[in-house]
């Protein structure tokens, strides 16, 4: 079984953007550890013979014209926005100054 | 704000050091619609006025790939002397960042749909293979403005505005394998490179290539090691190198502050570098995250590319002829030098040449006017050769008229200003500006008797013997008809008037 260690949940945090409080760390790599265990459970069936699958349907190709379809208009793609400037979504500062 | 770097002198770089580059090009496809959605691509539309629940990354929205899209990286990959997968997939490279509203970036991982190609560059006379890697699909970011930094840079802002419009635009994106063996000669195989891969792009017609409009971006990988050994140096990446000046300006300046780095006993730091226009010097950005930090897996919304070979030899057959072997044969029909021909490549001109020889005129006489008076004229107004407004048709009918004697030199380059002026085709020009060649006798005798009245001494002169003395009534004739007189009629009918044998 891998172990999953609280540095890898730190990591995880950090790209995730998330702000994880020190007993976080420990409680969330228990219950990771414990997912990626049942999910490794299926590795061990799958023999040499079957593929990694990451499509369930024997489809390729599936492919569309390349013809304009009517967008949404700025107020609908805005609608949802927790905060708006000049028509555009606002964010909020990216980095910080170094 | 920019941090001075130590550098030491390009010579004495090269002369430690051996450069390795690695250059990643992504071209933007000059498709309808985006990659993965029917979202116009358009330029210049209001913000966020081009998205909808797929581009935008709304729950229960699928991606559905773009037929053009795929074909396009195909040619490329094609062009590119590239082997093309016979199946294939799309990956999601996660990142935390605004640009994408996914919080992903639809790509290609390890699965590109064109690998293991070449591109061949002339570099002063020289011809440099540049391997290709691969080519593989993915899509645009959306565009961010950052308020409230002083400089208007994303350090210091308050916030960020995000215009998604770019977001799901395709691109394609080519990397080169480790270029080795340049030496000092590596930032002109760069420039060359990317020049060549714009002509390649733009011969496909799958996008324009325009470097300045972002449709085409150069990412700069280089590293050194020290002149004979193997195991290549740690690499810095220069990120938005957008015009091949910089391109080559990027390369020399990296090539500069890694040796005197490297030579002062530093380490090179692996991170991406951003280039600045105005001095051609780079400064670090952020320290480049490792590929497994992007967490990439095969992207479940989208099934996988599987181009029948069938199809892959169709469009094989459908490729345009590249524009390296163009030019070889267009220097080789017109007879000129590899440094003339240069010069036409860099003026942006063989288009235009090709298409006046096509409407009728003598190849010298295309290349003399695009080269020489419609050069000047561009160079002038600071336009691209193409983006002036004659045609060339127009150009050939002055090649025509001046062959007809119709026209000499000077009266052509008059008719070439008025049409450019917008006064309209070359005929109607010689028409109405009443331009054409004097060379009726009667009209030209009063002008030629006049001349030679007015210069006795010469005239004597002429009557001696001294034939040549000629041009210089010749020239009072041209100046007395503004240089509308056939210069060749004038000289016989001098000598006629003065007696003397030509």
């Amino acid at each position: 079984m891998p172990g999953i260690t609280r540095e890898e949940v730190a990591h995880l945090g950090r790209l995730s953007r998330l702000e994880l409080k020190v007993e976080e760390l420990d409680h969330f790599a228990a219950q990771l550890d414990e997912i990626i265990g049942a999910v490794a459970r299926v590795s061990e069936v799958a023999g040499e013979d079957v593929p990694p699958t990451s499509h369930p349907l024997p489809l390729t190709n599936v492919m569309r014209p390349d013809t304009v379809r009517p967008s949404l208009t700025p107020e609908q793609a805005l609608s949802c926005a927790p905060a708006q400037e000049q028509q555009r979504f606002k964010v909020p500062q990216i980095l910080g100054e170094d | 704000m920019t941090v001075t770097e130590d550098l030491v002198s390009y010579e004495d770089a090269l002369a430690a050091f051996d450069p390795v580059m690695g250059l990643e090009v992504h071209v933007e496809l000059g498709t309808k619609t985006k990659m993965f959605c029917g979202c116009s691509t358009e330029l210049g539309a209001p913000p966020n006025s081009q998205t909808c629940p797929t581009c935008l990354g709304l729950p229960g929205s699928l991606p559905v790939v773009n037929a053009v899209g795929v074909e396009s990286a195909v040619k490329i990959g094609l062009a590119l002397n590239c082997e093309i997968a016979e199946w294939c997939r799309f990956a999601r490279k996660n990142y935390f960042y605004p640009d994408m509203p996914k919080n992903f970036q639809t790509s290609q991982y390890d699965e590109p749909i064109a690998f293991n190609g070449y591109l061949d560059v002339d570099v002063e006379g020289e011809t440099f293979r540049v391997e290709i890697e691969r080519a593989h699909m993915e899509e645009d970011t959306g565009k961010s403005t950052h308020v409230g930094g002083a400089t208007g840079r994303i350090h210091g802002a308050q916030h960020s505005l995000l215009d998604y419009n770019r977001a799901g635009i395709p691109l394609i994106e080519i990397v080169t394998k480790p270029i080795v063996g340049a030496g000092a000669k590596a930032p002109e195989v760069a420039k060359a490179y990317v020049a060549e891969l714009r002509e390649l792009i733009k011969a496909l017609g799958v996008s324009e290539a325009r470097m300045e409009m972002g449709q085409m971006r150069c990412d700069v990988n280089l590293s050194l090691r020290p002149i004979g050994r193997e195991k290549f140096g740690t690499r810095s990446e220069t990120k938005n190198v957008n015009s091949l000046r910089s391109v080559e300006r990027a390369v020399r300046f990296e090539i500069q502050r890694h040796a005197a780095v490297l030579g002062g006993g530093g380490t090179i730091v692996q991170e991406t570098r951003h280039f600045h226009e105005e001095d051609g010097s780079t400064t670090s950005g952020r320290i480049k995250e490792e590929a497994e930090d992007y967490r990439y897996f095969p992207e479940p919304d989208l099934v996988p590319v599987a181009p029948a070979r069938e199809w892959v030899e169709e469009l094989r057959a459908t490729l345009p002829e590249l524009p390296r072997v163009r030019r070889q044969r267009l220097q080789a029909e017109w007879g000129i030098s590899d440094h003339e021909m240069q010069s036409v490549l860099n003026a942006g001109a063989i288009d235009p040449i090709v298409a006046t020889i096509d409407a009728g005129a003598p190849a010298d006489q295309a290349r003399k006017w695009w080269m020489g008076e419609l050069a000047r004229r561009a160079n002038e107004s600071g336009t691209e050769l193409s983006a002036l407004p004659i045609t060339a048709a127009q150009v050939a009918r002055v090649c025509a008229l001046v062959a007809e004697g119709t026209l000499n030199d000077k009266l052509a380059r008059q008719v070439i200003e008025a049409v450019l002026l917008g006064e309209g085709d070359p005929d109607q020009v010689v028409e109405q500006r009443g331009l054409a060649i004097v060379s009726d006798d009667s009209a030209l005798g009063a002008a030629v008797d006049e001349a030679i009245a007015a210069n006795p001494g010469v005239a004597d002169k002429i009557r001696d013997g001294k034939v040549a003395a000629a041009g210089a009534l010749v020239g009072a004739v041209m100046k007395a008809t503004r240089g509308q007189a056939d210069a060749a009629r004038a000289r016989e009918l001098i000598l006629e008037r003065l007696g003397v044998q030509g």
